[in-house]
């Protein structure tokens, strides 16, 4: 099949999405959660289910700067607010215990020296993270990516005895890691997904699987180099087709688990479970429409210029790879 | 080595590896006509004790906070008046003194570690299975800086300290007050606090000799006479648990810096075992559509790919317990994904098969799709090796992630990954060359 006929319409598509990402990161920004921003988030479950709104509104009306109240199951909820210490999370528990039992009369001040002691409230989950913890995600975050893609980058070039693989399957990587990005602000405008450590965690794990699948496709590539003709053209269209039924069984098998990780794992991975099934739909879509076409392009685009000279380039770097 | 022997010695490795992932219990019950069988199966732990060789491994697994409950607590130093050569010495004893607390506390398997980055000196202190944390986060994170003072004449009013500290103590224990009946703290000191001790309480007969805790005013007893026995005692106005803690405190020492707690993720035991639950039944369903999709899509193969992904499972399993990994949510996460990505290798492999079948018989076709498309498995798979690597951070290089979530995820993938390479080449090979009638008559250099 004559898959690269149409790369012109692969890189519109992937220029549209990426645009897409774009507009929705200017417009709405990336819904970062407490991981990042520092706040706090506790979980109750109640004895019996409550209105948020009732709940909200004595919680303001006692000085409590709750942001969010959602309920995420049976007669459980999740509280989001800024930083709080120990002493406001009693009096949010007292008020919740006493909107249960109904006695709203003297909400003063907290009833109870700790939490277990309410009657009524369960504490699951109380997380509070300060607001210097959020710089530093970052920054590790980048300091991985940039040395597991430049490992990733320095072994495909060697294995593939030329930069233009490398730089082509850490280009779709990138293609791939963007999207991501920019489809989590959509999410987080529209569902109200959050980006927390295990976003950066899914971000990372698509970072490989992308050049895991584009490898496949590179492999078929330098296989048939060796036994037919040495046009990548051909040689991109052959390996695509032999890798496009191995490429949708495998991440097919990936997102039976992740569907049923995202429908029935709880709501803690939830959206880990939706980033790495966007993620695993990017990378598969990436090899064989982002990283084999821009390889395709790169070798038209030098072999006008001569052949030769971008062999000795890529040769030239392999060897240095080599030495050191 | 025959295929036969070798698939002998899967099938001898899997059942090895089957017992230890077996569960501790399993109660076995049910009915056979008159016959009622109602027992407990119990797994035993390896125990060997000969001579001077003495084993022993525990075969449970190792569940991480989120999954077994309790808190996570970080802590951030204040180093700023300490100078940076110094910061290293600072830093490690703060860790000991918070850790000796947790100990004294009597919170089990608690887990301590420093973690510094670009000039920020924190503590991680996990405490598995507590329910009060706010005790806990006072226990651990209060300075403790004890110090006896003196009181300055009337001329110069005020109170005045003294070289007479918290680091001058033996020991501590709570007491209760022979006069009054309330809880107090008895402090011994050692002989050269001791000596302090007895100068101090020397030249302050018929003073006021007030105890600072922190620069607070906890105590503030009238001296009677000279005390040279070296022992004391701080009645302030204590709760029974507020003088354990107190005891428990100077007993550790005090902290050598201010810290001031950055972090805190406390899940209940409740939650984590509603996670644990979702994650199996999440799991299972996905592994039966993973197992479905495999005979559907290729067949006779796809039962031995799946017979190797089960093998997968179990020696996965059986690795978390040996090693031991700890087992968090995003740890489970990364197991299941693995899951998904073990059966690829037999995905390239068969559909490799179908294209060489065209050119040789179904014996040789088989060898050389496992020789060809193990080049595949092999960059693709160091490639995501090489990721999980960077992300568990092994080295436990202070600029990557060291915490929690990220590492327990590229764990458990990294494992799985190599894991599925063992299974979906050697073992399904193995199995395939046993049930393939027909010997091969080309072999592969790969073997």
């Amino acid at each position: 099949m004559d898959w690269m006929r149409y790369k012109l319409i692969y890189f519109v598509f992937s220029a549209v999405m990426i645009g897409l990402g774009l507009s929705g990161l200017i417009a709405w920004g990336l819904p970062l959660g407490v991981d990042f921003q520092g706040g706090t988030i506790i979980e109750y479950k109640f004895e019996t289910d409550i209105s948020t709104e009732e709940l909200t509104n004595n919680l303001k009306s006692e000085g409590v700067p709750v942001s969010v109240i959602q309920s995420t199951g049976p007669q459980t909820y999740l509280i989001k607010l800024p930083l709080v210490d120990e002493e406001q999370k009693l009096k949010i528990a007292s008020v919740s215990a006493r909107l249960i039992s109904g006695d709203l009369e003297e909400i003063t001040t907290p009833s109870a020296d700790t939490v277990e002691t309410l009657v009524g409230v369960e504490e699951l989950r109380f997380e509070t993270v300060g607001p210097s913890i959020g710089p530093e995600l970052v920054k590790k975050t980048i300091y991985a990516i940039v040395i597991a893609a430049g490992a990733i980058m320095l072994w495909v070039a060697y294995q593939f005895k030329s930069i233009k693989f490398g730089t082509s399957a850490i280009l779709a990587m990138f293609h791939d890691s963007f999207i991501l990005i920019g489809a989590f602000s959509f999410l987080g405008h529209f569902m109200g997904a959050e980006v927390d450590f295990l976003f950066v965690t899914a971000l990372l794990t698509t970072l490989s699987f992308s050049v895991h699948d584009t490898i496949v496709v590179y492999d078929r590539i330098r296989e048939s180099q060796k036994d037919y003709s040495d046009n990548m053209y051909d040689l991109a269209n052959k390996a695509v087709t032999e890798t496009m039924v191995r490429s949708l069984n495998n991440s097919f098998t990936i997102m039976f688990m992740l569907v049923a990780l995202m429908l029935l794992g709880g709501t803690t991975v939830k959206w880990f479970a939706v980033a790495l099934f966007i993620g695993t739909i990017l990378g598969t879509y990436s090899s064989p429409f982002v990283a084999v076409p821009l390889l395709v392009t790169w070798d038209s685009f030098f072999g006008r210029l001569g052949g030769i000279k971008e062999r000795a380039f890529s040769s030239k770097i392999v060897k240095r790879i080599k030495r050191s | 080595m025959t295929p036969f022997r070798k698939v002998l010695l899967i099938v001898v490795l899997t059942l090895f590896a089957g017992y230890i992932s077996l569960p501790r219990e399993i109660p076995v019950k049910f009915n056979l006509g008159r016959y009622v069988v109602d027992y407990k199966f119990l797994r035993q732990d390896l125990h060997i004790e000969r001579d001077k060789l003495s084993i022993s491994k525990n075969f449970d697994l190792v569940l991480g906070l989120d999954l077994a409950g309790g808190s996570h607590l970080v802590f951030e130093a204040d180093t700023s008046g300490i100078e940076q050569d110094k910061k290293g010495t600072a830093i490690e004893s703060l860790r000991d003194v918070m850790e000796k607390r947790v100990n004294l506390f009597g919170i089990s398997e608690p887990n301590v570690l420093i973690s510094s980055f670009e000039g920020r000196d924190r503590v991680i202190v996990e405490l598995p299975g507590v329910k009060d944390t706010k005790t806990a986060i006072g226990i651990v994170g209060q300075t403790a800086q004890l110090m006896f003072a003196e009181v300055g004449s009337e001329e110069e009013p005020g109170i005045i300290p003294t070289d007479l500290t918290g680091s001058d103590l033996k020991s501590a224990d709570v007491v209760f007050d022979q006069t009054t009946g309330k809880p107090a703290v008895s402090i011994e000191f050692t002989s050269e606090g001791a000596e302090k001790f007895a100068r101090l309480t020397e030249k302050n007969v018929g003073k006021v000799l007030p105890i600072l805790l922190d620069n607070q005013v906890v105590s503030a007893p009238v001296v009677q006479d000279k005390i040279t026995q070296g022992q004391a005692q701080i009645t302030g106005d204590f709760g029974i648990d507020e003088a354990k803690n107190l005891a428990i405190q100077l007993n550790a020492g005090a902290l050598p810096v201010k810290v001031e707690l950055v972090e805190q993720r406390t899940v209940g035991a409740t939650l984590g075992a509603e996670s644990v639950e979702k994650s199996v039944t999440a799991g299972l369903i996905g592994l039966g559509m993973v197992l479905l999709f495999m005979i559907a899509a290729y067949g006779k193969f796809g039962v031995i790919a799946n017979i190797a992904l089960i093998i997968f499972g179990i020696l996965t399993l059986s690795l978390y317990k040996l090693i031991p990994v700890v087992l968090t949510l995003p740890g489970i996460a990364g197991f299941l994904l693995s899951v998904g990505m073990a059966v690829d290798s037999n995905i390239l492999i068969f559909e490799r098969f179908k294209e060489e079948k065209k050119r040789h018989d179904f014996a040789n076709a088989l060898e050389v799709s496992f020789g060809r498309a193990w080049d595949s498995i092999r960059d693709a798979n160091i490639a995501t090796l090489v990721a999980t690597f960077v992300l568990a951070n092994p080295l436990d290089l202070n600029f990557l992630h060291t915490s929690g979530p990220v590492r327990g995820f590229a764990i458990t993938l990294g494992l799985g990954i190599a894991i599925s390479l063992f299974t979906g080449v050697v073992v399904s090979r193995n199995l395939l060359r046993v049930l393939v009638k027909n010997k091969p008559i080309i072999t592969n250099e790969h073997q």
